[in-house]
């Protein structure tokens, strides 16, 4: 693969759920290591359209293609997909069962066939970078919902993904908690690799983004770089949809 | 201007003994509450006392517990270990205890396998299956355990052919009479050589189980676990049963002119009880294993496959964790209901605790202490139960803050 | 500003393939091998199975009560004349066959209270009146002695008005000794705590029958010499400590389900403990708990099925009773799918209440 290609390409994307037409003629590309923000109302399709690209959920109609890999129903694809993608979720996700050290090494060790001291070793560097180290023996639930979301992206950055997606992560925070979490993410988003972000905090898209992308009703209405996003959109949709948003 | 405290600091007291009692502080109030229920209590238990010590005297009914050990004086139908009639009561009890067990520990197995499967088929996706398991738990749950007894009952009593006429595969009888199998001749070497193959297999496949969870937290290999440990199990007493000979002799049924003779047989009270208690526990398991499984949170299974886990890895190590932790209570207290059920087997003539009890009453008129010896028997078993599910709850618990 | 106008994109129907219920039997039946093989064994699981039944059932059963034409069809043609013919034996035991009427009239007058009783718009102070005067007609009519009728002693009572009896009277007498039961359970008195403990534990580690024998056997032994203690009452007596029993945990746990804050908001009001526990936490544990109650209710009337043991002849036994007429005994099967049938439609109806009932009463507690 040619590092000029698009690391993301959707053509011609639909998807319904039933009758409803939850994503309509998506056309996008994502260069390595652009950083993205989706924003728009909700039921505009953002979480399915971030979710088709690790095939959680499954596009009708179009092709998208992630890592050069055309994503269909062949269960080695979305292996192969799953392994190079990484997700944050807004409920966290993380396993109670298991200790915070536990929850980073299950997929190296169990996927990646990486001994366990490795995975261990790879387990605490990654609770470092997201600065929570001290928590690596404690269950998820005894900790605060900031703490939980950063354990829950450095088990993300376990699998070493070239795709980082995020969907809303600080949308469950308590306020005093939301900057800790976007701190991380702004680090991540300087060292190269390729983000993905569904969110609302708009201070973060301005700071860090290549692209911000407003969808709405399925379909993609704007995209632009945020300077020329935020202060002159195009659409009519996308002026009421920031007026809503940026008022406080 | 405000008085500034001279000191910064008050170090610590211990606190004021209390002194100061009323009369309509709450505490008196409970005491008082307390006594005069006690009082109550106590007063209306001597006047039953008095009640029943005085009838039973005009009756001529003697109490205490000595008639336990005297002959009981009656056969009892069938069970594991051998009785007579001049076996004690005492005894009566052991081995009605044993039926009890006896039909009580296979039902909680086969109720479980089969709550188990209708459980997980109520979540399938294929219509067909989901809408028959949703209609066996539905007909089983509402229609009363003691009119299914009886309907199994008569099915295997009056539609079955008698004896004579048998259904026969393979050295398996079906009839009125019950079930005959085939049983291996008690041959106590070539047994104790098979069976020690099988625990030594069991162990061998722990063992390697255990080696291979070594080597893949070390190098991230994966060996093989299942076919391997089956493997070393059956291989292994295979082994044994060699060692012992090669014992193949078994005691087979036959059919003689009017009757079946030899091998093991189970009556067909037995057979109606077991499948009863089955069919009807299945299915409260089924709506258990069921609720379980629901109660684990979509996000874990979103979580799982984007972090690239298999579906029977996410099974084995996300999904199971967690239900079961939800399931294992409520199912203790069906296993413990099948249990108490069990003592419906007294309606279809089946010799279980209740049964021997109600027979011991007859004979001896002693009603409190056979009722109470029962009694004693279940809450035995129950109160084991609660203490198991105590136990197991407080170590599965997920711990948080 | 751009000066191209923004299009958007229509909604526009899925593609044939997802579409209708040819789309839905193939995700449902054929999505992949393991799927479609559990379809086709299940079908030819039913194949073997359903059309031989409704034969049996339907096709070649026989309607009336002809006990010839039943034997000749004995195992071909289901006999559903036993029905016609122990019909009012299996629905009314052994209540002397003239004065069935009674019972019948009784059965229904029950029956129209208890379906009343489960509407909403209903539940007034009146409804307590009802009660009393239905469950007052239910007794004088079964009993008789009085206003001309002759007495039917209740150890001749059965079928389907001993069934609604034993459920409906024990579950009465039940509640409110539950509802003490579980506050007792929460007390912070130990002696009563204690005494609460032990009778709920005692009661729910033992098999019904047992509390059935024990009050069959016991309950006279403490009767003051020389008086008796009817048969049916001490089968009541037994059926209603022990619904007592396990009501009480499940109102337990709608009094745990209330939060502390609502104790001490009526606490700070200056409420007294029973005013706390009458007007501010009963209704809304007992709200909590409905689909839980339902289901005790659905197990007792299940239960009551028991008192056969104890020679009650309720519907359960009373088709014992009915098949025990060497003509008809062939055709048992027929006369316990009846009963059953029977059953199933009252508990049925009953859990699809109780998810009514849920949703309902839980209107007051989202926002609309």
């Amino acid at each position: 693969m040619n590092p000029q290609d698009p690391i993301i390409e959707f053509r011609c994307v639909n998807k319904w759920y039933g009758e409803f037409h939850v994503l309509r003629d998506i056309d996008l590309q994502v260069a390595r290591g652009e950083r993205i923000v989706i924003c728009g109302p909700s039921g505009s399709g953002k979480s399915t359209l971030i979710r088709c690209i690790n095939r959680l959920e499954e596009h009708q109609q179009g092709e998208l293609v992630v890592d050069g890999k055309a994503l269909s129903d062949d269960v080695k694809v979305v292996e192969a997909v799953r392994r190079e993608v990484g997700m944050v979720f807004q409920q966290f996700n993380l396993f109670p069962h298991l200790t915070v050290l536990e929850n980073l090494t299950l997929s190296p060790m169990w996927v990646g066939r990486i001994p366990k001291a490795e995975a261990e070793e790879r387990a605490m560097q990654q609770l470092q970078r997201v600065r929570i180290a001290e928590q690596a023996h404690k269950y998820p639930l005894q900790l605060s919902g900031g703490q939980q979301q950063r354990v829950a992206i450095a088990r993300a950055l376990c699998l070493t993904p070239k795709i980082m997606l995020f969907d809303e992560p600080t949308s469950a925070l308590d306020p005093e908690m939301i900057n800790e979490v976007l701190d991380v993410m702004i680090e991540l988003a300087g060292q190269g690799i390729t983000m993905i972000c569904v969110t609302h905090e708009m201070g973060f898209a301005r700071s860090v983004a290549d692209r911000v992308i407003f969808m709405d009703q399925g379909q993609i209405v704007e995209q632009n770089a945020p300077e020329a996003f935020f202060n002159n959109p195009q659409r009519e949709r996308t002026r009421d949809f920031l007026s809503k948003i940026l008022a406080h | 201007m405000v008085q500034q405290p001279d000191s910064l600091s008050v170090s610590s007291r211990p606190p004021p003994k209390q002194r100061v009692w009323s009369w309509r502080s709450q505490a008196f109030r409970g005491t008082v509450y307390q006594i005069v229920a006690l009082a109550v209590l106590l007063a209306a238990a001597a006047y039953l006392l008095h009640n029943t010590f005085a009838n039973m005297r005009m009756r001529g009914i003697q109490s205490g517990f000595s008639f336990i050990l005297q002959p009981a004086g009656f056969g009892i139908g069938e069970s594991l270990l051998p009785f007579d009639s001049s076996n004690s009561y005492l005894y009566a009890y052991v081995v009605a205890l044993s039926n009890t067990l006896r039909v009580a520990l296979l039902g909680i197995v086969l109720a479980t396998v089969l709550g188990t499967v209708i459980g997980i088929g109520r979540l399938s996706r294929n219509a067909l299956v989901s809408t028959l398991c949703g209609a066996y738990v539905e007909i089983t749950r509402n229609v009363p355990l003691l009119l299914q007894l009886f309907i199994w009952y008569f099915i295997l009593t009056e539609s079955l052919p008698p004896i004579e006429e048998a259904w026969q595969a393979n050295g398996f009888f079906f009839s009125k009479n019950g079930l005959q199998f085939p049983l291996p001749v008690a041959e106590l070497g070539a047994h104790l050589s098979t069976l020690g193959g099988t625990a030594l297999g069991l162990v061998a496949a722990w063992w390697y189980a255990r080696q291979a969870r070594l080597r893949r937290e070390s190098t991230g290999a994966m060996w093989p676990v299942w076919w391997p440990s089956v493997a070393l199990v059956v291989g292994l007493t295979v082994l044994g049963w060699m060692a012992g000979g090669m014992h193949t002799e078994w005691d087979i049924p036959e059919r003689t002119e009017l009757n079946v003779v030899g091998g093991g047989s189970v009556t067909p009270e037995y057979l109606t009880v077991l499948l009863g208690l089955t069919i009807y526990t299945a299915g409260y398991i089924a709506e258990v294993v069921r609720a379980g499984i629901q109660s684990v949170p979509y996000g874990q299974h979103e979580a799982a496959a984007s972090l690239g886990l298999s579906r029977a890895q996410e099974l084995r190590l996300v999904l199971l964790p967690q239900a079961l932790r939800v399931i294992i209570p409520p199912i203790t207290s069906q296993y413990l209901n099948l249990t108490k059920n069990s003592s419906l087997a007294v309606a279809v003539g089946y010799p279980d605790l209740v049964s021997i009890s109600s027979t011991s009453l007859n004979q001896t008129g002693r009603a409190i202490e056979c009722i109470a010896l029962v009694m004693a028997c279940y809450l035995t078993m129950s109160l084991l139960t609660s203490a198991f599910m105590n136990f197991y709850n407080a170590r599965a618990r997920l711990k948080d803050r | 500003m751009s000066t191209d106008t923004f299009q958007p994109i229509a909604s526009r129907p899925p593609p044939e393939s997802q579409l209708g219920w040819k789309a839905w039997v193939r995700r449902s039946f054929f999505d992949g091998w393991g799927n479609t093989a559990l379809t086709v064994f299940t079908l030819i699981a039913l194949l073997l199975v359903v059309p031989p039944l409704v034969q049996w059932a339907v096709i070649y059963a026989i309607p009336d009560a002809d006990n010839d034409a039943c034997r000749a069809a004995h195992g071909i043609g289901a006999c559903w004349g036993v029905v016609a013919e122990k019909g009012r034996l299996i629905l009314f035991g052994r209540f002397p066959y003239e004065e069935q009427w009674r019972a019948s009239l009784a059965s229904l007058a029950l029956v129209v209270l208890l379906v009343l009783s489960c509407l909403r718009a209903l539940w007034r102070p009146a409804l307590v009146v009802a009660w009393i005067g239905v469950l007052s007609l239910f007794f004088v009519l079964m009993r008789g002695g009085v206003f001309g009728l002759s007495p039917v002693e209740t150890a001749r009572w059965g079928g389907l008005p001993l069934t609604l009896l034993l459920s409906t009277v024990s579950l009465v007498l039940a509640f409110p000794l539950s509802i003490l039961l579980a506050l007792g359970r929460q007390s912070h008195l130990p002696a009563i705590r204690t005494l609460c403990v032990l009778f709920i534990e005692l009661v729910r580690g033992v098999p019904l029958i047992s509390v059935l024998f024990m009050a069959s056997f016991i309950l006279p032994l403490f009767m003051p010499q020389g008086t008796t203690i009817d048969v049916l009452a001490r089968v009541l007596i037994g059926m209603t400590l022990f619904a007592a029993a396990y009501l009480a945990e499940v109102i337990r746990g709608g009094l745990q389900a209330v939060p502390k804050g609502q104790l001490e908001a009526a606490q700070s009001l200056g409420l007294s403990y029973w005013q706390t526990q009458r007007m501010i936490v009963l209704p809304q544990a007992l709200r909590l708990v409905v689909p839980a109650m339902v289901n005790t209710f659905i197990g007792v009337f299940k239960d009551t099925s028991l008192v056969t043991i104890v020679s009650l002849y309720d519907l359960t036994g009373a088709v014992q009773l009915a098949l025990g007429d060497a003509d008809w005994r062939k055709f048992f099967l027929e006369g316990q799918l009846f009963v059953a049938a029977l059953y199933f439609v009252a508990c049925f109806a009953m859990s699809r209440y109780s998810v009514w009932l849920e949703q309902h009463l839980n209107t007051g507690t989202r926002r609309q």
